[in-house]
């Protein structure tokens, strides 16, 4: 096993990717996350995941059934919260609004099928995207597909107990959580070195906000 | 669960693939009078299917899933083989069984949501070919019926294995050659029909899909009688154009020529007396449902 040394980082990683529980990945205890797979208090989460959120050229979110549909008040409020989410960013949202495999193909200006997510995120060129709302055994299905074909950076806004396969994962995400991830994303929007959206750059060279919160 | 309860919420509706918003909008969810009619007019709960071009089969499931007196509230049971193909793309609660056991998937199912919602109508349809519900499910199809469980059991017969190459079935007729049973078919057609009867089904029809209208009447009946009287049965020839050897276009006719008098799907209905009885009590509390509001009208 290589549990310590295995990081979850964004691909593409190959074709039979590993799943990350198998690489040792654990899930996070309450009040925490993952940062590619490294345990980290759920604020530190919050705060990187709205960095990344600031510093994608194409940040998207794809909301899942459980959120697109009135189900009830909490999908409601989800829904409200995961829209200021987007505003605040401003991100795309393109919706995963079913798991069926789509013949002959979906378009991907207009949704994400989790049977070939790395389609939208190819065509969309997002670079962060967010999950959230989608039942867990096919966000884990997208998660590593994506991490296999795609450089895409996941963030999985998860309800129950977080995806190892995610670049980031937060857990109990609650319609309070996601406007604190709002609210971190406006103010690290305030703070000059972070960049704003569509300015990052693709030559991997180091950012200065990689300096800051590296730790 | 009614139409109310099948909303986008307002700040994903402009984003929603259009099939969602259509289905939200144009559907017959929570109206009692749909039908095979509502077809072109309105918003069907079958998205796309991937069966072949010309397919009895798919006729078969849009006429019947126009013809579900509460979709809403309804869960179909399924099994493996072309059906279970469709059932992804259908906008009704669907469970997919393992191979045989969706009937009795349907009664443990049926007696869970009676338990769970006692004073509301949840309807239990199991939809499975011949394989399932007559050789390999023979058991728990013929159980279901012992035990009296209330749901509609819905063959799609199409006389043999399709989806895998052909293979002979239970339900193919006597002394028919398929890609794999080259050497014809040695004994009768089983009666399923017959058995249902006598196994305890107060209501069974054998038929094709040629007749939209017919098929309405019977699912529905089916439907309603299983809520309150007992198991029922409907057994519909959904010829596999493939393995018999026939074109697209000549489904229909195939269906037409296999429902003459003395065919093996000639309209046959048994229905028992208490059935019959509960069929006439609901359309007379109908009828006399309807008069105030047409004397309203007046």
């Amino acid at each position: 096993m290589q549990s310590e040394k295995y990081r979850v980082v964004a691909g593409p990683e190959a074709y039979f990717t590993p799943g990350a529980a198998r690489m040792g990945i654990v899930l996070p205890e309450p009040g925490e996350g993952h940062i590619e797979g490294q345990i980290v208090p759920e604020e530190e989460a919050l705060e990187y995941a709205a960095r990344k959120l600031i510093e994608a050229k194409n940040p998207t979110i794809h909301p899942g059934p459980l959120v697109l549909w009135n189900w009830n008040e909490k999908a409601a409020k989800k829904a409200k919260a995961i829209k200021v989410l987007a505003d605040v960013i401003p991100a795309r949202i393109i919706p995963m609004a079913d798991y069926r495999p789509k013949y002959p193909k979906i378009n991907p200006e207009v949704e994400i099928n989790p049977n070939h997510p790395n389609l939208t995120i190819w065509h969309n060129k997002e670079d962060v995207c967010v999950f959230v709302g989608v039942h867990c055994h096919m966000a884990n299905l997208s998660l590593k597909i994506i991490r296999g074909g795609t450089s895409c950076f996941t963030i999985a806004l998860c309800a129950q107990a977080g995806h190892e396969d995610a670049n980031l994962s937060l857990r109990d995400v609650s319609p309070e959580k996601i406007l604190r991830l709002a609210e971190w994303v406006n103010k690290l929007k305030s703070i000059p070195y972070v960049r704003p959206a569509g300015r990052t750059s693709n030559d991997g060279a180091e950012r200065k906000s990689d300096k800051v919160f590296a730790k | 669960m009614s139409k109310e309860k099948i909303q986008i919420c307002p700040e994903f509706s402009d984003i929603m693939p259009p099939e969602y918003r259509d289905l939200v909008e144009q559907s017959t969810y929570g109206n009692e009078d749909r039908g095979w009619k509502d077809i072109g007019n309105s918003k069907e709960l079958i998205e796309a299917h991937s069966l072949c071009a010309g397919c009895p089969e798919s006729m078969a499931f849009r006429y019947i899933l126009a013809s579900l007196p509460n979709p809403e509230d309804t869960v179909m049971v399924g099994s493996t083989g072309c059906t279970s193909l469709v059932f992804p793309m259908v906008a009704v609660h669907n469970i997919h069984s393992l191979f045989g056991n969706q009937n009795a998937v349907a009664s443990g199912l049926k007696r869970a949501l009676t338990v769970r919602f006692p004073d509301r109508i949840k309807d239990v349809v199991v939809l499975a070919g011949d394989g399932a519900t007559v050789d390999i499910g023979l058991d728990m199809t013929l159980q279901a019926w012992f035990r009296q469980e209330k749901f509609t059991t819905i063959c799609f017969d199409n006389e043999l294995y399709a989806n895998t190459g052909g293979q002979e079935s239970g339900l193919m007729r006597k002394g028919f050659v398929a890609k794999m049973a080259p050497t014809g078919k040695k004994f009768d057609k089983v009666r399923l029909p017959e058995i249902a009867r006598e196994s305890g089904c107060c209501y069974v029809v054998n038929l094709t899909v040629s007749k939209p209208s017919l098929v309405e009447k019977v699912i529905k009946n089916a439907v309603l009688l299983a809520r309150e009287v007992g198991p029922t049965y409907i057994q519909l020839y959904t010829p596999c154009i493939l393995e018999i050897g026939k074109n697209s276009m000549e489904g229909l006719q195939e269906m037409r020529d296999s429902e003459k008098p003395g065919e093996r799907f000639n309209y046959k209905e048994y229905i028992t007396d208490e059935a019959k009885q509960y069929l006439a009590d609901l359309d007379a509390r109908k009828k006399a449902a309807a008069i105030p509001a047409a004397q309203l009208t007046e």
